[in-house]
């Protein structure tokens, strides 16, 4: 380890923890704020509210119908998990294992909707969900919200499937284990803790996927982070308390689900594709 | 393995010829995948191309024609790269020498799992506890006033600056995080070995340091660059959509769902593709100026 003991050196780590500093502090308190103001009687012009309620979280809960947005939002991240694990898993398989003419141009089809902003392809994905009218439905939201999870369960899943020695699977083949069985009884508790880490930022990416649910979500089909944009959208309409209510619910919502996958993912993860860090 | 598998007297049959090319059973299983993403992937964009050049009314280059034709639509690349491209090369500048003192640290992950928090709540939620938080009563422009560094609150919402600080506050964790990864990606005895022969901190930076994560620093700009160029929904909440903060984005969304101009629609997002991909690809051209090679020593 290399120590640089002068002055200037000192001054210098100073300077970047105190904008270290700076910033995680107004991100709390930016976060601090909305909470606060979730629990506020009446909150203007002082430092903190004059008195405390937790009636504008019953209040949110019945205006914004809160109940069925969650059950969508739930039923949309349920189904794009499972629909994006069962293609991205087997996908993957097939990617890691075999060498085909033209797997370089299908890794790349896979890697472009990781690379292209959403709101770039969801306008022309909107269009065409509008015109065979899936779009305003369930359905086409999951399909919009998979575009681009199944490019990513791919691209976590293949290094995952790369360390798995090929000798396993063909020593199951030798003792008589159908494909089925390889899969069930070798592959599948190999891959469990990376299809796992996988899905879990699926998941977590689904519930935060504004742009594609926005643009093809129905009144029916909100999702959660949905019905907040239009609830800051329309301000002024509904108390500012409500909506930092919403706010607060659907940040729980999301936080419990970060808090269990970084159980099993390095917060690099969220970001970085597949790089595998070793603990250092 | 395939001894026991009988040959004909005109040698390996069709499948076996496949399967020594990679094509077998298990490499079907690409094609759901495959399937699916060129139905709702390939399919849109092309359609979307194809429909830009059908429009409402007009020959087959009119959406384009009034696109640089009016002002009020070809000023949102200006206005979207003037907030996209000082904000990245600002979580750059940022993020390097953060990256650099956290790669020191033993126990990163209590300030990376602070950091992923506004990544996973995302720019909607930001943007509406930014609008309080940087109003004229939040407790930002509160704290100033106390320490006496201003006397009237600033003005920090619904303008260019909320938008802004909503890109700074979910793009530099995003990139101090792509920094980071390619920053400790590099075998520190580089550095040990500059360090042994004498040279200073910044030396060390300048001349080991800079050439080798080039590269990633391009791809870090270009990652985040485009993240920040379609901002969409701070632009709406926190900015001014009608004037200074009216993004691409918003000129694509009001086209197709406020005028039902789907062609119309289609062009504005195939521009919009077209100027990132064009920065991406100037960025990463410049990227062959740079070293390329091994920087990578065994890690951990």
């Amino acid at each position: 380890m290399i120590r640089d003991t002068t002055l200037g050196a000192k001054l210098w780590a100073t300077a970047v923890w105190a904008m270290v500093g700076f910033f995680v502090v107004n991100l709390l308190a930016m976060i601090g704020t909305v909470v606060t103001s979730s629990f506020a009687t009446r909150w203007l012009g002082t430092w903190l509210p004059i008195g405390w309620t937790t009636r504008w979280y019953s209040s949110a809960w019945n205006e914004f119908q809160l109940g069925d947005v969650l059950i969508v939002t739930f039923q949309v991240v349920g189904v794009v998990v499972l629909i994006s694990g069962a293609l991205g898993v087997t996908a993957a398989y097939a990617l890691a294992r075999r060498d085909f003419p033209g797997k370089r141009l299908l890794v790349l089809l896979f890697l472009l909707p990781l690379l292209i902003p959403p709101i770039t392809f969801g306008i022309p994905l909107a269009t065409v969900l509008y015109r065979t009218g899936l779009a305003g439905t369930f359905w086409g939201v999951v399909a919009a919200n998979l575009v681009p999870t199944v490019p990513f369960v791919i691209l976590v899943m293949i290094p995952f499937i790369e360390q798995i020695d090929p000798k396993l699977e063909a020593a199951a083949r030798v003792f008589g284990a159908n494909t089925f069985k390889l899969f069930i009884h070798v592959l599948l508790p190999l891959l469990l803790p990376g299809i796992l880490a996988a899905l879990l930022l699926v998941l977590v990416r689904t519930i935060a996927m504004f742009e594609l649910t926005f643009l093809v979500a129905g009144p029916t089909s909100q999702t959660l982070v949905v019905a907040l944009y239009y609830a800051v959208f329309a301000a002024g309409v509904r108390a500012v308390q409500s909506i930092d209510a919403m706010a607060v619910i659907y940040m729980v919502t999301t936080l419990i689900w970060l808090i269990i996958a970084l159980r099993f993912v390095n917060p690099t993860q969220i970001v970085t594709r597949a790089k595998q860090q070793p603990a250092h | 393995m395939h001894a026991t598998v009988a040959r004909t007297a005109s040698g390996p049959n069709l499948r076996q010829k496949l399967a020594a090319r990679g094509f077998d059973a298990v490499t079907l299983l690409v094609l759901p995948a495959a399937i699916f993403s060129l139905c709702l992937f390939v399919y849109p964009f092309a359609f979307g191309l194809i429909l830009s050049f059908e429009p409402k009314n007009g020959g087959w280059l009119a959406n384009y024609q009034r696109f640089f034709a009016d002002a009020y639509l070809y000023d949102t690349i200006y206005k979207t790269l003037a907030l996209a491209i000082p904000v990245t090369l600002l979580n750059l500048v940022l993020a390097v020498p953060v990256a650099f003192r956290v790669r020191l640290m033993r126990h990163q992950r209590l300030l990376t799992t602070i950091l992923v928090l506004p990544i996973t709540l995302g720019t909607v939620l930001v943007a509406e506890g930014l609008l309080n938080y940087l109003g004229p009563q939040g407790w930002f422009n509160r704290t100033l006033m106390t320490l006496g560094i201003i006397s009237q609150p600033l003005r920090l919402v619904h303008n260019y600056w909320g938008v802004f600080a909503s890109l700074v506050i979910t793009g530099f964790p995003f990139t101090f995080l792509l920094t980071l990864s390619y920053v400790t990606g590099i075998d520190p005895a580089l550095e040990q070995a500059g360090a042994t022969l004498g040279a200073s901190a910044w030396q060390r930076f300048r001349h080991i340091y800079l050439p080798l994560l080039m590269p990633g620093f391009a791809i870090t700009f270009c990652l985040s660059f485009v993240q920040a160029f379609s901002v969409f929904p701070s632009a709406v909440l926190l900015g001014e959509p009608a004037g200074p903060t009216r993004v691409i984005s918003i000129a694509a969304y009001q086209a197709a769902f406020e005028e039902y101009d789907y062609s119309m629609a289609s062009a504005v997002a195939m521009i919009m593709g077209f100027v990132q991909l064009a920065i991406v690809i100037a960025v990463l051209a410049s990227r062959g100026l740079f070293y390329r090679g091994p920087a990578t020593g065994a890690k951990g």
